[in-house]
């Protein structure tokens, strides 16, 4: 004990006996509190810590004022960054890209890297632009193609799935877009002659149906929906007009669902992707990926549409 | 305030260390353990080994960016890390067994501290001379004899230091390219890099450090305390038979010595009880060898310390000077604790095997050997084909316009031998599906050399068929290396449309 702790004002500040260092002057219990002085290393580095910060906030986008903060004297900042990395990405895949907007994707082998980097290009343009209404699977919705399974409306040949991709379905912007209409027959049939209709279409994929109704509705079929839908129901590509004895209903296959679109016809609506939405080499890759899912089907000279 | 008499120290500043030179059966040994070790270390990267035109040359190479490990004739893919694993849990094993059975025989002889420590000690004896030249050279003043001597010896190390860096980069792509590139300043900078830290380590802690690395920086020192135990053999001071030590006068210990080697022929030395009437002294002379050729910078005669690492020079130190005054060896000695009352009872010692052999080391044993068998045996059950199979569950099937059920299956195929392989692909299960590859008519897949291939499987079953219905189905799949017969399957599931 070298100073009275009860003592307000030591004369000098007091030292501890043992090491000889001051003391903060507070005690418990006679258990005092040396006053070492810091490190000399740890000084130094917060020091150059401070120094660091200071020039930091110069340099670099800091302090932030009413409504952006102060830009630094480097000019740097995190999104022009990301604009010039997306920037040399775009400088790099250039040239396959280029080539990829030349290309004719059906003359392209599954083994070509050409081909490779439209699927997995294709892919993320799909991920972006398309799983909004297709799912991120593509494996559709009720009303949304699934684009997994071998059916399609406008036809799943690579050049094909391109050009509903390029020119879209029903919509009023591209002239070029695939186009049929439905009639909505709720003013044109009773809804007897709708039920007979139905009856029928649910005989052509071989369900249960009521034979005598069906007979009547196969009439009815034949003058109102055969012209888009066949004879046999088999559907036609040119009229995007599905086929109804298949297993798979775009809008639902039960009683229900079919009166509903004989009653009231259905109107799906596809956007035209083609320049400037996408570009011709996203088309491309987006038109490849969905041809490889697993229902993408072989080209033939007579299917390739003029574009 | 008065000063109190004494201020105890809280710093104590590192006593330099400057061990003498010393030779004998321990210190052969560690020669003969550094050499090896270091030419294992440095020269392996340079051993070449011929696996064929697709792949490296180099027979022990870790290739980062190819993501293989290659040794010798085992080649390891980062999904058989569990080798790596293994081997890792093997090697801790193995130290808890030394530990237990030899006590810190890892620290003494193989430890990379103590072997590149050995070797910068025996850098400096060369240039600057024994033990008394270097502690006269300490205290000189700095004047160009000094400055001379230090500068060679730290440029030695340096070179050593260099090397030692520059080694283990090699282990890391092909050793003559990198030599080149290193040499012409086109290597990746992170070899440079790796090589500088390694550099700065070697050196600091071989030349500067030393014991200090064992004694504050290593845990191993802490948890081998644990390891240990009275039956351990570890290196020790038979105090009964030195103590009360005194300087050696001759003569003084005739009658002693006469009748200490008619026991020592006995085997019966180191328990000899001393007789009061023949001498008072006991044979340690306090000469001080152990202390001086002691690179932990310790006296063993003060009993077992944390910063003992039993290199055995000590053993070898007093040997010597026990030969030289006729007096039998071990006084200081490998020894088991639990012996050293009955030493001092006059008894024989317990033999070395049954301090060895104790459920505690038989236990070690059997973990190191069990594993070390379950990895053999995985080594050569492993195939040079395997496949994972990731169902696509987005959507879980996919119904076709026939009806029938679909689903797909990422599977991965890995080809890890060192030639393009045709693999054709087949399912089993106990309800008929059929199976279609992506993009192939056949089933035949080509996977070339030591790759994987991503490969899109569809399964199908017709709507007739139980699968389609079925809420799950098992099914396997098969790949097949058509040229050689070899085999390897994956189990999944099929998902069907359950109605409900």
């Amino acid at each position: 004990m070298t100073a009275d702790p009860n003592d307000p004002k030591p004369a000098k500040p007091p030292v501890d006996d043992v090491t000889g260092i001051e003391t903060t002057g507070h005690s418990w219990d006679g258990i005092e509190e040396l006053n070492s002085p810091l490190p000399r290393w740890w000084l130094w580095t917060f020091y150059a810590t401070v120094i660091w910060g200071i020039a930091y906030t110069v340099a670099y986008p800091a302090w932030p004022m009413i409504d952006r903060a102060t830009t630094g004297i480097l000019g740097y900042s995190t999104r022009a960054e990301v604009a010039a990395d997306i920037a040399a990405f775009e400088d790099a895949t250039a040239e396959l890209s280029a080539q990829l907007a030349r290309a004719d994707l059906t003359a392209l082998e599954p083994d070509d890297p050409l081909h490779r980097y439209a699927v997995s290009s294709g892919a993320a343009v799909f991920r972006t632009n398309c799983s909004q209404c297709h799912g991120s699977g593509a494996a559709g919705a009720r009303g949304y193609p699934n684009l997994l399974d071998d059916d399609w409306l406008w036809g799943g040949t690579v050049e094909q799935i391109a050009y509903t991709v390029r020119h879209g379905i029903r919509n009023e912007q591209d002239p070029d877009a695939r186009w049929s209409q439905m009639p909505a027959y709720r003013d044109l049939l009773t809804p007897d002659e709708i039920a007979q209709t139905v009856e029928y279409v649910v005989s052509l994929s071989d369900r249960p149906h009521e034979t005598a109704q069906a007979a009547q509705g196969a009439e009815i079929f034949a003058d109102q929906c055969s012209a888009c839908h066949g004879e046999a129901g088999t559907g036609m590509r040119e009229m995007g007009a599905p086929n109804l004895t298949d297993a798979i209903w775009l809008y639902g296959g039960d009683r229900e669902a079919l009166t509903a679109t004989i009653a009231n016809a259905r109107f799906g609506v596809m956007p035209p992707w083609g320049p400037p939405r996408l570009s011709e080499a996203q088309v491309q890759a987006v038109a490849a990926y969905v041809h490889q899912l697993g229902g993408g089907e072989a080209s033939e000279a007579s299917d390739v549409p003029a574009n | 305030m008065t000063d109190a008499p004494q201020t105890p120290a809280l710093f104590a500043p590192r006593e330099p260390i400057f061990p003498r030179r010393v030779t004998g059966p321990f210190r052969r040994l560690k020669w003969w353990i550094m050499g090896v070790t270091l030419g294992i270390y440095y020269l392996l990267p340079w051993l070449r080994w011929d696996r064929g035109p697709n792949l490296p040359d180099q027979a022990v190479l870790a290739d980062l960016a190819g993501r293989r490990f290659f040794f010798f004739w085992i080649e390891i893919w980062p999904h058989e890390f569990y080798f790596i694993a293994g081997l890792l849990i093997m090697a801790g094993l193995g130290l808890f067994l030394f530990t237990s059975a030899l006590g810190r025989v890892w620290c003494g002889y193989t430890c990379p501290q103590t072997v590149w420590t050995d070797l910068f000690i025996l850098v400096e004896r060369w240039i600057e001379g024994d033990r008394n030249a270097r502690l006269r050279l300490w205290k000189a003043p700095w004047d160009a004899r000094k400055w001379r001597l230090r500068i060679t010896k730290w440029a030695v190390w340096l070179l050593i230091a260099v090397a030692t860096g520059g080694a283990w980069v090699f282990y890391f792509t092909d050793a003559p390219r990198l030599a080149v590139d290193l040499v012409t300043g086109q290597a990746a900078s992170v070899a440079y890099a790796s090589i500088g830290v390694l550099t700065a380590t070697t050196f600091i802690f071989g030349g500067f450090m030393r014991e200090q690395v064992c004694n504050y920086m290593c845990p191993w020192p802490r948890i081998q305390a644990t390891m240990m135990d009275a039956d351990t053999i570890t290196v020790a001071y038979r105090d009964w038979r030195g103590e009360p030590r005194g300087k050696h006068r001759k003569g003084a210990r005739a009658a002693a010595t006469t009748g200490t080697a008619t026991a020592y022929d006995t085997g019966q030395a180191n328990a000899l009880p001393k007789d009061a009437a023949t001498a008072n002294l006991g044979d340690c002379i306090d000469c001080m060898a152990c202390v001086n050729v002691c690179p932990a910078g310790i006296d063993i005669r003060d009993g077992q310390q944390m910063e003992c690492i039993t290199c055995a020079l000590c053993i070898d130190a007093c040997d010597e000077v026990m030969d030289k005054i006729g007096k039998p060896r071990g006084l200081i000695d490998y020894l088991a604790l639990s012996d050293a009352p009955r030493e001092r009872a006059g008894q024989p010692p317990i033999p070395v095997w049954k301090h060895v052999l104790r459920p505690r080391t038989l236990l070690y044993t059997a973990m190191w050997g069990a594993i070390g068998l379950g990895l053999m045996f995985a080594l050569f059950i492993r195939s040079d084909i395997e496949l994972t199979v990731s169902p696509v569950r987005n959507p879980t099937f996919v119904t076709q316009s026939d009806g029938s059920i679909r689903n797909i299956y990422d599977v991965r195929l890995r080809n890890k031998s060192g030639d393009d392989r045709d693999f054709r692909m087949s399912l089993t299960a106990d309800t008929p599906l059929r199976i279609d590859l992506q993009g192939s008519e056949t089933l035949s897949v080509n996977v070339p050399a030591d790759s994987t291939k991503l490969q899109r499987v569809y399964v199908t079953a017709r709507p007739q068929d139980p699968a389609a219905t079925r809420d799950r189905t098992p099914l396997r799949l098969w790949v097949e290396d058509t040229e050689t017969g070899d085999r390897a399957s994956s189990s999944t599931t099929f998902n069907g449309k359950a109605t409900p």
